[in-house]
């Protein structure tokens, strides 16, 4: 590594003592991860934590009420025409999100290659996907809150706190991907006007950007990403 | 850590290796999808459901967002600290437990004096 951005340039130990010698004597503890990715990481460990919360509160109303819980088998379930199909529009955003997470991957790969029109179309991709799965969860919460009459509050279909966990867990990992879309396409944009190249400074930073914020940026998307796998499993196929 | 390719700017990496894993989460989701479909139900769903879910979100930890090729420092400050919600998970099923069997007597009558 000579890289400006990166520091060390001799020789570390590997396994074990590697850990001991990169936390240790007052020096720089992530050596061949940058600021920026460092940083992201640990947002994204803080993020772990708030989703955790939502998911244990989840857990603890759902194991101490004595009122039957709804069967979300049930309510998620889509007819298109003929029999209900359980789950079936949960499954979609699901493979949705997983496609999504895949272009994401190209994108970086893309990225460091500076191949720029592949990089930007990919990650708009990514942000279409993104997009069309906020779009689904729109329909869901249209159909619960209109047609079902799902409050927080209260369910026609067994326990109440059903609503206040359902709005509350998918409606931050909404949040999440809304957001994410909005800066996949502000990425997409500098990739595709060659900031990356050029070297032109950010707006808000003042900074010239590198085409590593592309990576950055798919670990934000995939942890969005993760978090849909673990609200699937709990939220969902409990 | 011994990838080669690691070791240019950022994580670079053969495209095999993520359509490979893309692929693999697909199967998986699909998977864990069936397991609702076909009504398994007891232990059998929840072992279903939790190893899918840790072997999607192992790959994509390890692969999609590269954790396999960091360094261990970063590795370990990124996992160690979620043993605390393993903690968290412990003491809320002991809580929700001790919630239940209160509202069993004291709500439902069932049990106690």
């Amino acid at each position: 590594m000579t890289n400006s951005n990166t520091g060390q340039v001799a020789a570390q130990p590997e396994g074990m003592q590697s850990i001991v010698a990169d936390w240790s004597s007052d020096q720089r503890a992530f050596k061949n991860v940058s600021w920026g990715k460092a940083m992201m990481w640990i947002f994204l460990l803080s993020d772990t934590f708030i989703f955790s919360c939502f998911l244990l509160s989840y857990m603890t109303v759902r194991m101490s009420t004595t009122i039957p819980w709804p069967n979300s088998s049930e309510i998620f379930a889509l007819s298109f025409g003929g029999e209900p199909i359980p789950l079936i529009l949960i499954a979609i955003m699901t493979f949705i999100l997983i496609t999504s997470s895949g272009t994401m991957v190209l994108a970086v790969n893309y990225g460091y290659r500076k191949d720029r029109a592949k990089t930007a179309i990919l990650l708009l991709i990514t942000a279409a996907f993104g997009a069309s799965f906020v779009g689904m969860q729109v329909f869901e919460w249209t159909k619960l809150i209109v047609e079902e009459g799902v409050r927080p509050w209260f369910n026609p279909f067994g326990a109440p706190q059903f609503g206040s966990t359902f709005f509350m867990i998918t409606g931050f990992h909404g949040f999440h991907v809304s957001v994410g879309v909005i800066f996949l396409i502000i990425i997409a944009r500098k990739v595709w006007r060659g900031d990356f190249d050029k070297g032109t400074r950010g707006f808000f930073t003042s900074r010239q950007g590198r085409y590593e914020i592309v990576e950055t940026m798919g670990l934000y998307w995939h942890f969005v990403d993760l978090v849909w796998v673990f609200i699937f499993a709990f939220f969902y196929l409990w | 850590m011994a990838h080669a390719e690691a070791h240019a700017e950022g994580q670079q990496h053969p495209l095999g290796i993520y359509i490979q894993v893309w692929v693999l989460l697909f199967v998986l989701s699909t998977f864990s999808y069936l397991v609702d479909y076909f009504h398994f139900e007891g232990y059998l769903r929840w072992t279903l459901i939790l190893l899918f879910m840790v072997l999607k979100a192992g790959l994509i930890i390890a692969v999609f967002m590269h954790m396999l090729w960091e360094r261990l420092a970063l590795v370990y400050a990124i996992a160690l600290p979620t043993i605390a919600l393993m903690v968290f998970v412990f003491l809320m099923t002991h809580e929700a437990d001790n919630t239940l069997l209160s509202r069993g007597i004291y709500f439902l009558g069932l049990g106690g004096s």
